[in-house]
C-alpha cells in the first residue's frame, strides 16, 4: 500500500517537473525543475530496489550535470526572451508529434500486455543472488561480465573531459597571468626550481 | 500492486516530454540539452524497471553506461555552447551555420 502511494507520488512529481523543465520561462528555473525530476526518478528506482543506480543518479546528475548546467546558464549573458519567440508557433506541431509518439509507445505496451510479443528471458548468470544487496550484486556483474565495457566507459569520460578542456581553453599570446607555457614547463630543471634550506629551530625560513 | 507496466508508462511519458521539449524550445540550446537529459533519464527508468522486475542485473549495468554517456555529452555540449557564445554572442540555433562552407 505505502509502496503504491510512494510510486504515484514520485511518478506524478517526475512528470510534473519534466513539464515545467520544458515550459519554464527562465532556464535557471528549468535546471531547478530538472534537479527535482532527477530526485524523483531516483525515488522511483529505490522503490524497485535499485539503490545503487538511484544513488548514482543523485551524485552524477544532481551533483555534477545539473550544477554544470546551472554554471553555464548563469555564466552566459543571454537574452532568453528572444529565444522563446518560436514557442507558441512550434506548439501545435510539437504537441502533434508528441501525441503520435505517445500513442505509438502506449500501443507497444498494449501489444506486449496482450501477449503478442515475447520478451527475452533473463540470463541466469546475471540474476540477483539472494542475500546480497544491490550494490554488491551489481559490482559482481559489472566487474565479471562487463569489465571491458567498464574500461571503455572510463575512456569515454576521459575523452569528454579532455575535449571539454581543449574546447574551452583560451590561449592568449600576451602572456597573461595563469597562462600555460608548455615549453617552459617541460624545460624546467629541478636545480632551478628547488632550494635546500636548513632552518634553525624557532627562526623560520627565509625564501 | 505496482508492476513493470506502471514504470514503462511513466518512462514513455517522460520520453515524449523530452521530445516535446526539443520541439518547443527550438532556439534555446540549453533547454534542448536538458530535454535530451530527460530522454536519457526515461531510458534509464525503463532499463532499471525491466532489470528489477525480471531479476536480471544487466539492465542496471547498462543504465550506468547510459549515465556515463549522458555526463560526457552534457560536458562536451556545454563546452561547445560556451565557445559558440564567445564567438557569436548568441546561442540561437537558427544562426548555427558556420560549418556550412
Amino acid at each position: 500500500m505505502i509502496q503504491t502511494i510512494a510510486f504515484y507520488l514520485f511518478a506524478v512529481l517526475v512528470i510534473a517537473s519534466a513539464v515545467l523543465v520544458i515550459t519554464a520561462r527562465n532556464p535557471v528555473h528549468s535546471v531547478l525543475w530538472l534537479i527535482l525530476a532527477f530526485f524523483n526518478a531516483a525515488g522511483l528506482m529505490v522503490l524497485v530496489g535499485a539503490e545503487f543506480i538511484a544513488a548514482l543518479l543523485v551524485i552524477v546528475y544532481v551533483g555534477a550535470v545539473a550544477v554544470l548546467f546551472l554554471f553555464v546558464v548563469m555564466m552566459l549573458d543571454i537574452d532568453f526572451a528572444e529565444l522563446r519567440a518560436g514557442f507558441i508557433r512550434n506548439f501545435p506541431l510539437g504537441i502533434l508529434i508528441a501525441l503520435v509518439l505517445l500513442a505509438e509507445l502506449v500501443l507497444g505496451i498494449g501489444a506486449w500486455q496482450a501477449g503478442a510479443l515475447e520478451l527475452g528471458t533473463p540470463s541466469g548468470q546475471a540474476m540477483a543472488a539472494a542475500g546480497r544487496d544491490n550494490t554488491a550484486a551489481l559490482g559482481g556483474v559489472l566487474y565479471r561480465d562487463y569489465l571491458f565495457l567498464f574500461e571503455a566507459a572510463g575512456l569515454i569520460l576521459l575523452v569528454a573531459m579532455v575535449g571539454a578542456i581543449v574546447l574551452t581553453h583560451r590561449y592568449r599570446p600576451d602572456g597573461a597571468r595563469g597562462q600555460q607555457d608548455i615549453s617552459k614547463q617541460v624545460s624546467r630543471r629541478p636545480e632551478e626550481a628547488t632550494v635546500m634550506k636548513q632552518p634553525r629551530v624557532g627562526e623560520g625560513v627565509e625564501l | 500492486m505496482i508492476g513493470v507496466e506502471h514504470y514503462v508508462v511513466v518512462s514513455a511519458i517522460l520520453f515524449v516530454l523530452g521530445v516535446l521539449g526539443i520541439f518547443l524550445n527550438r532556439k534555446n540550446v540549453i533547454v534542448i540539452l536538458m530535454a535530451i537529459e530527460l530522454i536519457l533519464l526515461s531510458v534509464n527508468i525503463n532499463l532499471v524497471a525491466f532489470s528489477a522486475f525480471l531479476g536480471d542485473l544487466t539492465g542496471q549495468v547498462f543504465a550506468m553506461f547510459v549515465l556515463t554517456v549522458a555526463a560526457g555529452e552534457a560536458a562536451v555540449g556545454l563546452a561547445i555552447l560556451v565557445i559558440y557564445f564567445r564567438g557569436r554572442g548568441t546561442i540561437a540555433v537558427d544562426d548555427v551555420d558556420r560549418l556550412k562552407g
